[in-house]
């Protein structure tokens, strides 16, 4: 299952902590951050929530980039 | 710009004019401080607020953080020392700003430039109801559904002509600037312009599996397969700040405590301003910036060209091939056989391909249809009789009162005469008028125009082996081969030794270069994907070569392998280019300042400098020479 966000990331290094953080988020398999077109591309775990998943990947990104956005 | 942008200009501007007038106002003391705090605090005050956050979230290592120390620290050591010189503090939060405000700009107008040069999403289409044209959103347009496409208008939906004729504009798919014109029957693709008559079409697939979704989709993702330079270098960014930051805090305490148990002064001042220096250039992002962006642009200019790679990896691949390998039927070759001559002819050219047209015109046979076509006019039948298809031979029929017998040598035998021998590769067509040889026509899968140019373009382009597989004889590929210039041949095969042979090629080249196959993406799909790149000719209007290969030539013009291989050499270049320039800059800063050389303007304006150079170096990617 795998799921593409729009994301609002200012700089190409927190994009990619941003990606790294949401990579140790439970319930995600993978994941990649497309910096230029600004998209998140999430690939979840067998019968993860998507919704609550994608909540605690935001608060993960926040927390290695205070201004990153994650359009869910 | 944006909001954002315009306001951290704004905040840019302010700031310098302050700095300004302060430098023209001789101050001293803490008025000085105060004063100098003001366009400090305007142009850098939401890194000071992220670095605070950073902190209390554990992120120690954060840019905020270490432009917040570095600038801080010159603060403190400007009041310790007494010197006032607070100039070089603002000034490297200053620049470090209008470095983020460059890169924020050039990224967002690159981004959209991109954008623009794929703007072949449709907004909505039209369909008729009731005599009135209503728009509608085309994912709701069903398999089947009949709409109207205005000139000027894009082709939302795949589908058939069902009324009208036009003019294409299919520049934005194919990069091919010549109009294609469509009649009533025409297959037509999405994504394309309309530019001259009102065209009725039948759709025959939904929005989402037209070919310009799937198009879209592929552009849109390609930037998502990322490539080894940018793992690279999202690893190495990962090391160098806390290394650097590592190696800072050694500058700042090492020298001293080893002055201090030799005996000697420590400075302390000296090697704090040394290791500030080293924080202020700890920022990685000008690497981390110009990567992804020349890939980004090199798959932008590569689309605009007509030319779809699949993903930044891809793109890298492609730039290591110096193996292409061609499968012959359609991509070489027209894949079509057409009347490529006539020989030994008694009558005009015409006159024989006229009657053989004629006679042929009760065949099925595709030789039968070759010869129509090449006759292009349509057929009179009242001018036939008595007409006969001898199976496996040819035809017999009496036109305009004259008998004809048109086949191949058997069929000259039976009518008693006899054919003149034809050097030529190709199947060959004789034609007896009344018992009298009158010449043969020659039929045979034709070259392409540019094909003998391609295999010369890739030689340029550094492509060192050239191969061509067939399933065709020998003689056929032998001269084909020749023709073009290929030194590799291997003919005969099934399609099952393809795959053989292409593996074959893969252990024999050297370790690192890789080999790129060329097909038609209609049956020599295991092959594409087989090869380490697999480069789909004529895609438009074929999903499944769209789906097969990771190189995807929206036209069948062979000259477009040597463009896409070109495209990927250039990006690379641009990006090791990139690397090796900001990773040198970089490190000469550090040792400089290490010793004292480089003072802390020198490194921010090396790090900007960087950062500036390697964005526009990696917007050069995007443009492409014709051919």
């Amino acid at each position: 299952m795998t799921s593409t966000y729009s994301i609002d990331v200012d700089c190409a290094a927190c994009a990619d902590k941003m990606e790294n953080a949401a990579r140790k988020t439970a319930g995600v398999k993978s994941c990649t951050v497309n910096f230029m077109m600004q998209r998140m591309i999430v690939e979840f775990e067998e019968g993860a929530d998507k919704d609550q998943v994608m909540k605690s990947v935001r608060k993960n990104c926040r927390r290695v980039d205070s201004d990153a956005e994650i359009f869910i | 710009m944006n909001r954002k942008q315009r306001i951290m200009l704004i905040r840019i501007i302010v700031s310098m004019l302050l700095m300004a007038v302060l430098s023209a106002i001789p101050t001293s003391g803490i008025l000085r401080f105060v004063l100098y705090m003001i366009p400090y605090l305007v142009v850098g005050y939401d890194i000071l607020i992220k670095a605070i956050k950073g902190i209390a979230r554990g992120q120690m290592l954060d840019e905020c953080f270490l432009m917040a120390v570095a600038t801080g620290g010159a603060i403190a050591l400007a009041i310790y020392t007494g010197s006032g010189d607070y100039t070089e503090a603002v000034a490297v939060m200053l620049f470090y700003q209008i470095g983020e405000l460059f890169q924020s700009y050039a990224v967002g107008r690159s981004r959209k430039s991109i954008a623009a040069l794929m703007d072949i999403r449709p907004d909505h289409a039209s369909i008729e109801k009731d005599g009135q044209l209503e728009r509608v959103d085309p994912d709701e347009v069903g398999i089947g559904s009949i709409i109207v496409v205005q000139p000027g208008e894009k082709v939302p939906i795949d589908g058939i002509v069902i009324n009208g004729e036009s003019s294409l504009d299919t520049a934005a798919l194919t990069g091919e600037s010549m109009p294609r014109s469509v009649h009533e029957g025409d297959q037509i693709i999405s994504g394309s312009i309309n530019m001259t008559g009102v065209l009725r079409i039948r759709t025959t697939k939904e929005f989402g599996e037209s070919t310009v979704s799937k198009i879209l989709d592929l552009v849109e993702n390609a930037s998502s397969r990322k490539s080894r330079s940018e793992d690279f270098i999202s690893r190495f960014a990962r090391i160098y700040t806390p290394a650097v930051c590592l190696g800072a805090l050694l500058l700042a305490f090492i020298p001293p405590l080893a002055a201090i148990i030799s005996g000697s002064a420590p400075n302390w001042g000296t090697w704090i301003y040394r290791a500030l220096t080293f924080l202020v250039i700890s920022c990685p992002c000008a690497l981390v910036i110009s990567i992804p962006l020349s890939f980004f642009a090199g798959l932008g200019g590569a689309s605009r060209a007509g030319v779809l790679i699949k993903g930044s990896n891809y793109l890298e691949t492609l730039s290591k091939a110096d193996t292409v390998v061609f499968d012959k039927t359609g991509t070489l070759t027209k894949g079509r056989f057409e009347v490529n001559g006539i020989h030994h002819g008694t009558l005009s050219d015409e006159r024989i391909l006229e009657y053989a047209a004629i006679a042929e015109s009760i065949s099925t046979h595709p030789v039968a249809r070759s010869i129509q076509q090449a006759y292009g006019k349509a057929i009179d039948r009242s001018r036939i009789g008595d007409a006969k298809e001898i199976s496996g031979n040819g035809v017999m029929a009496k036109v305009d009162g004259k008998s004809i017998a048109c086949g191949n040598e058997r069929l000259m035998e039976i009518v008693g005469v006899t054919p003149i021998h034809c050097h030529s590769v190709g199947t060959v067509i004789h034609i007896a008028i009344d018992g009298e040889y009158a010449g043969h026509i020659l039929i045979s899968d034709t070259v392409k125009e540019h094909s003998k140019e391609a295999v010369e373009a890739l030689r340029k382009a550094g492509i060192k082996r050239i191969a061509m597989l067939t399933g065709d004889s020998g003689k056929v590929a032998g001269k084909v081969a020749a023709e073009l210039g290929i030194d590799t041949v291997f003919s005969e095969l099934l399609p099952a030794d393809k795959v053989g042979k292409v593996e074959e090629m893969m252990e024999a080249k050297a370790n690192g270069s890789k080999l790129a196959f060329v097909g038609d993406g209609i049956n020599d799909a295991p092959v594409l994907s087989r090869a380490d790149i697999g480069i789909a000719m004529g895609a438009m209007g074929s999903d499944a070569a769209i789906e097969a290969a990771d190189v995807v030539l929206m036209d069948d013009d062979p000259m477009k392998i040597a463009t896409a291989i070109r495209i990927s050499g250039k990006c690379l270049r641009i990006v090791y280019e990139n690397i090796v320039f900001a990773i040198g800059i970089k490190a000469a800063c550090l040792v400089l300042g290490a010793f004292g050389i480089a003072d802390m303007w020198l490194a921010i304006f090396a790090d900007v400098g960087v950062m500036i150079i390697a964005v526009l170096n990696a917007i050069r990617a995007l443009f492409i020479k014709e051919r």
